[in-house]
């Protein structure tokens, strides 16, 4: 048997050894990639768990009608505005009596947020059968109060140092005895909109107002991507024009999308007059910076219909827009949809067009149209990132966290429409 | 040049003629692939264009059904009439052509969906079927036609494409009977099946033959002495000479003809 | 064939094929010219020779038999391919009887001495033999050449073989008649002549075969058929 074939020879064996190599190369890439996104996700969800829950203070709250209805009108614009500090304050006393200074009360009661009062107006005017009676309430705790009770404000600094001052502390420690403060599940973060309180914020203005972005760009790009890409391959005449076109839509993905920013600035916002830091603006120009990735997306995937299924149509007597729609779109459609949804995805986590066109206000109601005021997941974690107080911090994260997840299930939605209808021809 | 012997002259006198070429020339930009062909079919025959690759046969036929259009750098000179009607004239509608003129290619291409949808298609595009029923008889006959109908009738909803290669080409045939042609125009049909797929569809030919007008185009020198009653003989494309099948594989008038039939040119 | 098969192997089998039909051809000259000399000189062992050369004959028939038969199955030859095997095919068994028919004239030429013929018969016997013999060569030449013409020639030339056949025929019957004890050798001499005159229908059976191969028609009308013996009636 001739040397070379045989498992033992030098060649052999030089050639394993180069093979092996290559393999190793291939899996150390892998580990360190896949290590360095273990590092990132660990210190996300690590800076970020916390913020899924919230501190909350338990106390007997007497409804007192005398105070907070006295002409009984039940109207709900009045108990929502009423004054409910004097009985959040009778509250806290009952519990901690010893409070006896003004000053102390006053800091007694900034234990608790600023938004508390507000929560128990909107309980109240949801039922106001609850007047009159008292009744055991769970309310937002100060964000300091929450930094400190999930253990990221070290009470052996100096006093000088901390805003959380050691009476503070103490305070906590009696309400901890008793059983009265307690970490909650954070729905506030998913139920509000931006707040100068960290322990009030949330993202779900922000979040609403990506969803209405994200609407508006695909209802424009992929209607308009999907048609442009059939027209420029199927019936465009292949001539310089549709050659130089088609260098342009090349060029343009690769463009740095805050141009299109300025462009929505210029064109949208200057000359057409469109509602400054709104979703519709915000998807107008994200549609624009996706289109260019859904044609060339698209366009490759008509192009890999073979063309025995166009021949097949139109020896039938097909016309050319029957052989098209009929055949060759339906086709390509889940490689098109592929694609636009890995555009979207994309447009998703833009955030220099968005701040072109003023998405970066601060905007604390939840946007309810197109046309409302609104700002988008990323900026909104831009914002929080860039603020002073310390409770943003795991909220940024927690913004990113739930960004992330979106994004991964859009790939993965991606992923599995392409795996289900592809088809074999 | 045509070149007849003097048997397809008596066959010609007896059989009508449906398609007649006159003087065609097909250019791919400024490369001439057919040089001046005249040619007549006969209705309810079977005509085989044979010759080497690359002799403009698949070129030639596909100026029958106007399949040469969608090619941009395509030019199609010179005169084909169907049932004594220029089809290159401006006025005709080609959509409507090909579905008088049906084809099958060399790949059985089905489209990806049911067997009932893919031969149901030609005739639901042409509006042939008043009500479902009548849409579903003609398929049903499609298929019989087709010969395909027994092995499939128990799975019309299953894709086209699982079935094998030769019934895959027999749906196409049936999609293509579908619409209730007059001519059907073969792309080397069989050249990727197997000799018993290709025997079956050689069978089908011989039973179609009495409804429809068949022109194939083969590579196989066989199959054309085997299934053809006319023989035309291409060559760097030129028609050398076109006839009785049996007078061209006995006795062929041009050297050329000899020349290819008996393996001495390629 | 000015080209060549692009299969080498197919031009080779054709060519062995030619070659066996030429190696038949060229014994069955041969043996006519054996039997005919032997004829005669009366030479019986020259006769004997002549009997057993028949054997090699009908071994290369079958041969070339086997050959045609695998060109045919193995090649699907079209035109003038087919034409050409299937010809050699059938003018073989031509030489093959004509080889059977020598032989058999070798076999009456002992018998023949025996009877002490008279010279006159065995004369015209000679002639037709090399009448035919000639007929032989010619067709030969036109089997390797392809030559149509030539064939035709050949064809015609059988009636020559049919007149000296008829001339005989009358000859013997008047020997016959005029003294019975000639008959049995008169018998002998007129088998033998029938068995030059069927050589002589052979060799044109090998043109029509050859005009077909060349032209791709069968030969028309009949050819003259001159041999009248079936007619003659001696009263």
């Amino acid at each position: 048997m001739p040397n070379y074939i045989l498992s033992t020879s030098r060649q052999m064996a030089k050639r394993h050894a180069r093979e092996k190599r290559f393999k190793w190369y291939g899996r150390i890439a892998i580990f360190i990639s896949i290590a360095f996104l273990v590092f990132m996700f660990s210190a996300i969800i690590f800076r970020g768990a916390s913020a899924f829950q919230q501190t909350k203070i338990s106390l007997d709250i007497n409804f007192s009608e005398s105070i907070l209805d006295p002409s009984s009108s039940r109207d709900p614009d009045l108990l929502k505005r009423a004054n409910y500090k004097p009985i959040v304050v009778e509250s806290l006393l009952s519990v901690i009596p010893e409070v006896t200074e003004r000053r102390d009360r006053n800091r007694l009661y900034k234990l608790l947020s600023t938004g508390a009062v507000f929560d128990l107006g909107e309980k109240v005017a949801d039922d106001p059968s609850i007047l009159g009676k008292s009744k055991k309430v769970w309310l937002l705790a100060s964000s300091e109060v929450d930094l400190f009770m999930k253990g990221k404000i070290d009470p052996n600094v100096s006093e000088d140092l901390r805003r959380l001052k050691d009476r503070d502390i103490e305070w906590i420690e009696i309400l901890k005895s008793e059983g009265r403060i307690k970490k909650k599940f954070n729905k506030t973060l998913f139920t509000n909109g931006d707040s100068r309180e960290p322990e009030m914020a949330g993202i779900l203005g922000a979040a609403i107002g990506s969803f209405f972005s994200l609407l508006v760009c695909f209802l424009i790009a992929f209607p308009l991507g999907i048609l442009t890409a059939v027209y420029l391959e199927e019936y465009a005449k292949k001539n310089f024009i549709t050659d130089f076109i088609e260098v342009n839509i090349n060029n343009l993905a690769a463009v740095p999308s805050i141009v299109f920013g300025l462009l929505g600035l210029s064109i949208f916002l200057n000359f057409f007059h469109l509602p400054r830091s709104t979703p519709l603006v915000g998807g107008i120009v994200l549609a624009l910076m996706t289109l260019p990735t859904i044609i060339i997306a698209s366009r490759s995937i008509l192009r890999s219909i073979p063309q025995s299924i166009r021949d097949a149509a139109l020896g039938l007597g097909a016309s050319k827009t029957q052989t098209t729609f009929h055949h060759v779109v339906p086709l390509a459609m889940p490689g098109m949809l592929t694609g636009t949804i890995l555009g979207m995805a994309r447009a998703l986590g833009e955030t220099a067009p968005l701040l072109m066109i003023g998405m970066v206000a601060f905007i604390v109601d939840i946007p309810k149209g197109v046309t409302d005021v609104a700002t988008s997941l990323p900026v909104q974690i831009f914002l929080w990132a860039d603020s002073p107080e310390k409770g943003f911090v795991e909220r940024t994260s927690a913004a990113i966290m739930v960004l992330l997840a979106f994004l991964i299930l859009m790939n993965i939605c991606a992923v599995y429409l392409r795996k289900r209808l592809e088809r074999r021809w | 040049m045509i070149i007849e012997t003097k048997t397809s002259q008596a066959i010609q006198s007896n059989t009508p003629t449906i398609m007649t070429a006159n003087n065609v020339d097909v250019f791919y930009g400024k490369k001439q692939a057919i040089c001046n062909v005249s040619l007549n079919i006969p209705e309810n025959q079977i005509t085989a264009l044979i010759g080497p690759s690359g002799c403009g046969k698949s070129t030639f036929l596909r100026c029958f059904n106007r399949m040469n259009d969608t090619i941009n750098i395509c030019r199609v000179s010179g005169e084909i009439k169907f049932s004594g009607q220029n089809i290159y004239d401006p006025k005709v509608d080609v959509v409507a052509l090909r579905s008088r003129i049906g084809m099958v290619f060399q790949k059985a291409n089905p489209f990806p969906k049911s067997i009932f949808e893919n031969v149901a298609y030609g005739p639901r595009i042409h509006g042939l079927a008043e009500s479902k029923d009548e849409l579903e008889s003609i398929v049903i006959r499609s298929l019989k036609r087709a010969g395909l109908y027994d092995e499939v009738s128990d799975r019309l909803s299953e894709p086209g494409t699982s079935l094998s290669g030769g019934q895959q080409q027999r749906l196409c045939i049936a999609r293509a009977i579908a619409v209730d042609p007059q001519v059907i125009l073969m792309d080397e049909p069989c050249s990727a099946l197997d000799p018993i797929a290709t025997a079956i569809i050689e069978d089908l030919m011989e039973t179609m033959k009495e409804k429809y007008t068949i022109v194939i185009v083969t590579h196989s020198m066989q199959q054309a002495a085997r299934v053809s009653q006319q023989t035309a003989f291409f060559h760097l494309g030129e028609l050398v000479e076109s006839g009785d099948t049996q007078a061209i594989f006995t006795n062929p008038i041009q050297e050329r003809t000899q020349n290819y039939i008996s393996g001495r040119i390629g | 064939m000015i080209e060549n098969h692009i299969v080498a192997s197919f031009d080779n089998d054709m060519s062995k094929l030619e070659s066996l039909f030429q190696e038949m051809g060229d014994i069955v000259l041969v043996q006519l010219k054996d039997a005919t000399r032997a004829l005669r000189k009366e030479d019986r062992d020259l006769a004997k020779k002549v009997v057993k050369g028949d054997k090699q004959l009908n071994e290369l028939e079958r041969d070339l038999n086997d050959l045609a038969i695998k060109i045919l199955a193995l090649r699907q030859p079209f035109a003038i391919d087919l034409r050409y095997v299937l010809t050699t095919l059938k003018s073989a068994g031509h030489l093959e009887r004509m080889g059977d028919l020598t032989r058999n004239m070798a076999q009456r030429t002992r018998t023949i001495a025996k009877a002490e013929a008279e010279t006159g018969p065995i004369e015209t016997l000679i002639r037709m033999s090399k009448l035919v013999q000639g007929m032989t060569e010619t067709i030969l030449e036109a089997y390797k050449s392809r030559d149509g013409e030539l064939a035709k020639k050949v064809r015609a030339q059988d009636e020559k073989v049919d007149m000296a056949h008829n001339s005989l025929f009358r000859e013997l019957v008047t020997y016959m008649m005029e003294d019975a004890s000639n008959i049995s050798a008169c018998m002998h001499v007129l088998f033998i002549a029938k068995n030059i005159e069927r050589m002589g229908d052979n060799i044109a059976d090998i043109a029509k075969e050859i005009i077909y191969m060349t032209t791709g028609d069968w030969p028309e009308g009949k050819r003259a058929k001159s041999d009248k013996t079936s007619k003659i009636i001696f009263s």
